[in-house]
């Protein structure tokens, strides 16, 4: 309960700091319109955010789903294969050289404008962190409890599934954080490169109308989702940290 | 208690490389079958070395000599290990933690056994707590069942009670040594108290190489007051500090 409270104070005080900065500039509302507009602006639009919210909750959740699977078996691949670890490790680091936000056009091209290509988007930006967070948890098992795996003639499969994935739960967890801050960026900017749904489109169509309220409007719900979005995957994670400990 | 398979007696003779540096050579060390056997000396002389290559361990370096049961079968599968750190997985309670072996090797546990065991070493009340709700000493204890539950005739046990408090080491090394009776003991540790009190045979590992020391006539486990047990104790505790032994 100190925590909602904490937040609502930090809340208040960034609100009203907008709102003076708004008074004492003269700043006209088509540049920087204040935070009571950008509430109107919710309230008026809400049937038409709300539509192009629910496109870019899913896709950033079909994402982040997807992301994590594949993020989550790619480091138990790397995990049992020498051969993954020597071919497919450097080609994964390397890949991180290539900016994510890059590839965008691309993806639009080859999977369209639905929502498919912004899927592919959250989860590429999302699959390294969970990937290597997971597989540097895998490798970091206490080498004690291996050796005392080995004395007991345990199973390689059993040891990875009994020591090593849950050793490395909390590794797990941290990469789901990162990924929940990243994966509505990956949707957005996939919607900005090419689409004509959600919270990203109806941002870039509110500029090019000029309707500055509607777009802030559309970035306030954007922020309010990732920020759910992060407080229910830490609970997760704390969820999944407690029970290896 | 009922041991499986006949404690052998065991050989070590040999020298032991990292690199190109000897960390020990020409050593002669033997377990007696059934006995308590004390591989006593101050820290990086390779103690531990030679416990890890009786456990079929890695050691990072190359052993020559011999290393072989007496009775002609190989050690692997009949030795139980139990280290300084309790290694007890944060994630399981002391149950969980006994039946390790069995769930490692994809066997089903003996939980009636496990029970039995948890109860011997008295912590029939605790069997569901996990790790981080136990004091240093029971955490010690709980590795020791799990150590009897493996029921191998030979037992190499690695400073295991280093690092508990006095009173709770005295415990520890009554329980230890009256449960794994009739079993081939090997004990590393670098506390002349301990060696003297527990074993039938005393090795002092120091940087010019093995040597066989007296033990008091009297069978461990020894009394801790007795006159013969703390003049041996101060005669060890002076062979440690010599610089030639």
């Amino acid at each position: 309960m100190r925590r909602v409270r904490d937040i609502a104070v930090t809340l208040a005080i960034a609100l009203l700091g907008w709102q003076l900065l708004v008074l004492a500039t003269g700043v006209p509302p088509f540049i920087l319109p204040g935070p009571w507009r950008v509430v109107v602006a919710i309230f008026e639009h809400r049937l038409v955010i709300a539509e192009q919210a629910v496109v870019t909750i899913a896709e950033v959740m079909i994402g982040l789903v997807l992301g994590t699977l594949f993020g989550a078996a790619t480091a138990l691949h790397l995990m049992v294969s020498a051969t993954a670890r020597r071919f497919l490790l450097p080609l994964l680091v390397f890949s991180q050289a290539v900016p994510v936000f890059a590839l965008a056009p691309i993806l639009t091209l080859w999977l369209g404008y639905g929502l498919w290509s912004k899927i592919a988007m959250t989860l590429l930006i999302i699959y390294f962190p969970v990937a290597s967070t997971f597989f540097d948890g895998l490798r970091r098992t206490d080498p004690g409890l291996l050796d005392l795996a080995r004395t007991m003639g345990a199973k390689p499969r059993q040891v990875l599934l009994r020591l090593r994935v849950p050793a490395a739960l909390p590794s797990l967890a941290s990469g789901l954080r990162l990924a929940a801050v990243y994966a509505p960026i990956g949707a957005v900017i996939g919607e900005w490169v090419g689409s004509s749904q959600g919270l990203g489109y109806l941002m870039l169509l509110a500029s090019g109308r000029a309707k500055i309220d509607l777009m802030f409007a559309a970035l306030v719900v954007l922020a309010l989702f990732t920020v759910l979005l992060h407080a229910a995957i830490g609970r997760l994670a704390d969820r999944l940290t407690r029970a290896t400990q | 208690m009922m041991v499986t398979g006949q404690a052998p007696g065991i050989l070590i003779e040999g020298g032991f490389q990292l690199g190109e540096t000897w960390l020990f050579r020409e050593i002669s060390l033997r377990m007696e079958p059934g006995r308590w056997t004390c591989l006593l000396g101050p820290s990086g002389v390779g103690k531990s070395t030679v416990l890890r290559l009786l456990a079929g361990l890695s050691t990072g370096g190359r052993f020559t000599g011999r290393l072989e049961a007496e009775d002609g079968s190989p050690l692997d599968g009949r030795i139980a290990y139990m280290a300084q750190a309790d290694l007890l997985p944060p994630w399981l309670d002391v149950l969980g933690c006994v039946t390790l072996g069995a769930r490692l090797r994809g066997e089903p546990p003996d939980l009636e056994r496990a029970r039995r065991l948890v109860g011997r070493v008295g912590l029939a009340e605790h069997s569901h707590k996990r790790p981080r709700q136990l004091s240093g000493g029971m955490r010690q204890r709980a590795a020791l069942a799990r150590t009897l539950m493996e029921d191998r005739p030979v037992a190499l046990l690695d400073e295991p009670f280093s690092a508990l408090d006095a009173g709770t080491r005295a415990d520890m090394q009554e329980l230890a040594f009256e449960t794994l009776t009739g079993r081939s003991v090997l004990l590393v540790t670098h506390d002349p108290a301990e060696a003297v009190r527990l074993s039938h045979r005393i090795y002092l590992l120091k940087a010019d190489g093995l040597h066989e020391v007296a033990v008091p006539a009297a069978a461990p486990l020894r009394a801790v007051d007795a006159d013969d047990t703390l003049h041996a104790q101060a005669e060890l505790l002076a062979l440690l500090r010599s610089k030639a032994a």
